[in-house]
């Protein structure tokens, strides 16, 4: 063991060979993703002192409810696990495509690089209907005594904590007609808006169902910006790897690595690919888990 | 087949096509059984959470083993799919290393924040009373203890 050590280290240092046995461009883009990691770490930890200076904070499983197609239905955690497992897919096809790499077989590495990208745009597509979704979709919040209608947004949020039924029917008798025309609408979808909005207000008051409304406050004015700056900045990388990747499929294409005799650059575009899956990893833990 | 990139790096990291195909299908499977579990250990806390008196000892203790869970996942994704656990020892040390300030840096901030929220608890009566969580049902349980950082 100890041979062996020694005869390595005269082997990797004395000159004439790369002490990392790893091409420049390599070790330069795991130095990279290095400072990468501590910029997200930042983020994350930031997000986490923030957490942790607060008396209450929304639970994910309040906030992450939707999926596409279903409505109002409550799921929880549903759709955040298809676009986790997306990534791991196109984390894997990405492995086949830089393995195909190493044989020289170019349709192998063009195939599963197509793959990778169709996983990254699929990915993208993912995020930005929850996104759409967090902010267009509105829900009764306590705001001023009075009832209102909010998405999720950096400026505010209505993840707070549940108003009890006496505060909110104090709160209704506060609240303007069309507000509370909006809510009759959005609780019987059969109903015409245009016809409710002319009604007073305490007939649509005596139209709410009260006992199936749930208020919340006002959620923690950092929620949705930490929110839409980590996801954001994560689904930012997403899509500068979905670029790196198609620039890689059309290099490939026009048979410059095959030219050049290796396809150590597909293995660069793939550690990028990798370390994206990585965050995921870590913005999945601490936004959509704990 | 051997490419060589530059005479000084012996560029060694081809294996065995079938060796690589079940070391990746294994990988992949790890992955996806670690995520499924992270799930439900999350929907877990989500039905304790709905319950009359959620314990929050309880799910503190799942969210911490989601945590190491994801720490797992992590460990595969660099090791394997990486290859980082492939290069010599030199390498991997130049990474980790400078990744140790991780500890330091999370412990501080977390431990920071924690303060900063006991400290306001103390001497600002107004935040204390408007942030706190309250009991979910209209009874006054028992005198709960707020968890930190946690609702």
């Amino acid at each position: 063991m100890a041979n062996t050590a020694t005869a390595q280290q005269t082997k990797w240092w004395s000159g004439g060979k790369s002490p990392f046995n790893l091409e420049y461009g390599k070790v330069m883009m795991w130095y990279f993703l290095m400072s990468d990691a501590f910029t997200f770490g930042a983020f994350l930890i930031s997000y986490g002192t923030i957490r942790f200076s607060q008396n209450f904070w929304p639970d994910p499983n309040v906030v992450f409810n939707a999926f596409p197609g279903t409505g109002h239905t409550n799921l929880p955690l549903a759709f955040v696990s298809v676009m986790t497992f997306i990534l791991i897919i196109s984390s894997v096809t990405m492995v086949l495509a830089v393995h195909a790499g190493h044989n020289g077989d170019k349709n192998g590495v063009m195939k599963w690089l197509a793959w990778t990208i169709v996983g990254g745009l699929a990915f993208l597509g993912c995020q930005a209907w929850e996104w759409h979704h967090l902010i267009t979709g509105e829900h009764i919040t306590l705001i001023d005594g009075k009832l209102e209608l909010i998405g999720q947004t950096t400026r505010h949020n209505p993840w707070g904590q549940l108003v009890d039924h006496n505060e909110m029917l104090d709160a209704i008798k506060n609240t303007p007609a069309n507000v509370l025309a909006e809510i009759v609408h959005e609780q019987k979808h059969d109903s015409n808006l245009a016809e409710l909005l002319k009604l007073p207000k305490d007939q649509l008051a005596g139209m709410l169902n009260t006992a199936e409304m749930h208020v919340r406050e006002k959620g923690p004015v950092a929620f949705g910006g930490y929110f839409f700056g980590i996801t954001g900045f994560h689904g930012f990388h997403v899509f500068s790897g979905v670029i790196i990747n198609i620039i890689m499929l059309l290099m490939t294409r026009n048979n410059v690595f095959q030219n050049k005799g290796h396809y150590l650059m597909i293995e660069k575009a793939g550690l990028y690919w990798h370390f994206v899956d990585l965050v995921w990893v870590f913005v999945f833990l601490c936004f959509y888990l704990i | 087949m051997e490419h060589r990139a530059m005479s000084e790096v012996t560029f060694h990291h081809h294996i065995e096509d079938a060796e690589f195909k079940k070391r990746v299908r294994k990988t992949t499977i790890l992955l996806s059984v670690i995520t499924a579990i992270e799930l439900g250990i999350g929907l877990t806390i989500y039905t304790i959470h709905k319950g009359e008196n959620p314990s929050h000892l309880l799910v503190l203790m799942f969210k911490g083993l989601v945590c190491i869970l994801t720490l797992a996942k992590a460990y595969y994704i660099v090791s394997v799919f990486m290859h980082l656990g492939d290069e010599i020892r030199n390498m991997i040390m130049t990474i980790v290393v400078p990744l140790m300030l991780f500890i330091w840096f999370i412990a501080a901030f977390i431990i920071d924040g924690n303060s900063y929220k006991n400290l306001r608890n103390n001497y600002d009566r107004h935040f204390k009373e408007s942030t706190m969580p309250r009991p979910h049902h209209a009874e006054p349980a028992a005198p709960e203890e707020p968890k930190p950082g946690k609702q």
